[in-house]
């Protein structure tokens, strides 16, 4: 069973760490719409999956945020990607899977996976 | 629609977020003698006014102007009352607001409790600067987790840190497997 003796035990690793992560606003965030359309459509999966990804990898200077409905329910569950220095990329539709692709292909390698970007007609 | 009770209790919950809460507390309670599941989510954000209380439950209601329609509550009004439970939002302008809702737990029409965990910790990763006193009670069993304790022990180590984030799914998830024996509700 977890005690919060073992939650002492990560902290202490932590601040013992070089350069352990501060939240800054130079970052990239990934910001996943949690409304009723997104949480209905699917947005808790996904959003697990941009947090456990990002840990996986163990990509640094990355935020997995939220926000509202944007007015695009049909489109949900839409994520944002804001990097600095680059323009917004939006997902659309997005589940667990492609939200491991996206980890992959883009936050890592840097390429943005055309084929799940929104396509507003 | 939503397919799970803890999918309707993100949504609700984020309705505390947006309201300004700093306190956060979410009740899930399955008692099989009585056949009942209740859920209580208790915030003390902005609350609302009588009017917004009146009909806050109507789908075509709604305070925000991206669409014009609300269908958070009414879905989650529906859920408990489809089950023969009921459902009450208790709210008081600048104080907080209190939504109950009480299902039928063996109806046939209840929706699964589903992946309460991940809700939990959505909520309490996502939102650092409010508190989450999370109670999950199954017959006479229960465990309580309140984030002032995780914060009090984390200083300013973040919740989103991916070992810290970890731990509290853990510990949420072993401290419910604790209480009802791995029983799916």
């Amino acid at each position: 069973m977890k005690s919060l003796a073992e939650l002492k035990a990560i902290k202490d690793k932590m601040q013992n760490q070089v350069g352990v992560r501060i939240e800054n606003e130079c970052g990239t965030r990934i910001v996943v719409g949690m409304a009723t359309c997104g949480i209905a459509a699917g947005a808790r999966p996904v959003l697990n999956a941009f947090v456990n990804g990002v840990a996986d990898k163990k990509l640094e200077n990355i935020t997995v945020t939220q926000t509202g409905c944007i007015g695009l329910c049909q489109y949900e569950p839409i994520v944002e990607i804001h990097e600095p220095g680059k323009e917004k990329v939006t997902y659309a539709k997005m589940t667990a899977e492609k939200a491991m692709e996206v980890v992959e292909q883009h936050l890592v390698r840097g390429q943005v996976v055309k084929e799940y970007l929104i396509d507003i007609k | 629609m939503m397919t799970e009770i803890s999918l309707n209790i993100l949504d609700i919950a984020q309705n505390s977020v947006r309201a300004g809460a700093k306190l956060i507390k979410i009740g899930v309670c399955a008692d099989r003698k009585k056949d009942k599941l209740t859920v209580i989510i208790e915030d003390n954000g902005s609350g609302m006014t009588k009017e917004q209380l009146e009909s806050v439950a109507d789908p075509f209601f709604t305070t925000r102007t991206t669409r014009k329609v609300g269908l958070g509550v009414s879905f989650y009004k529906l859920a408990a009352e489809n089950t023969g439970g009921t459902f009450r939002i208790d709210s008081e302008s600048g104080k907080g607001t209190t939504v109950e809702a009480v299902f039928g737990l063996s109806h046939i029409d209840r929706m699964p409790l589903g992946d309460i965990t991940a809700t939990i910790h959505s909520l309490i990763i996502l939102n650092q600067d409010i508190d989450f006193i999370y109670t999950y009670q199954f017959d006479e069993k229960s465990f309580t987790v309140d984030t002032r304790e995780f914060s009090a022990v984390l200083g300013d180590v973040p919740f989103d840190t991916p070992e810290v984030s970890k731990f509290i799914h853990d510990y949420l998830s072993e401290n419910k497997t604790e209480v009802d024996g791995g029983i799916i509700l």
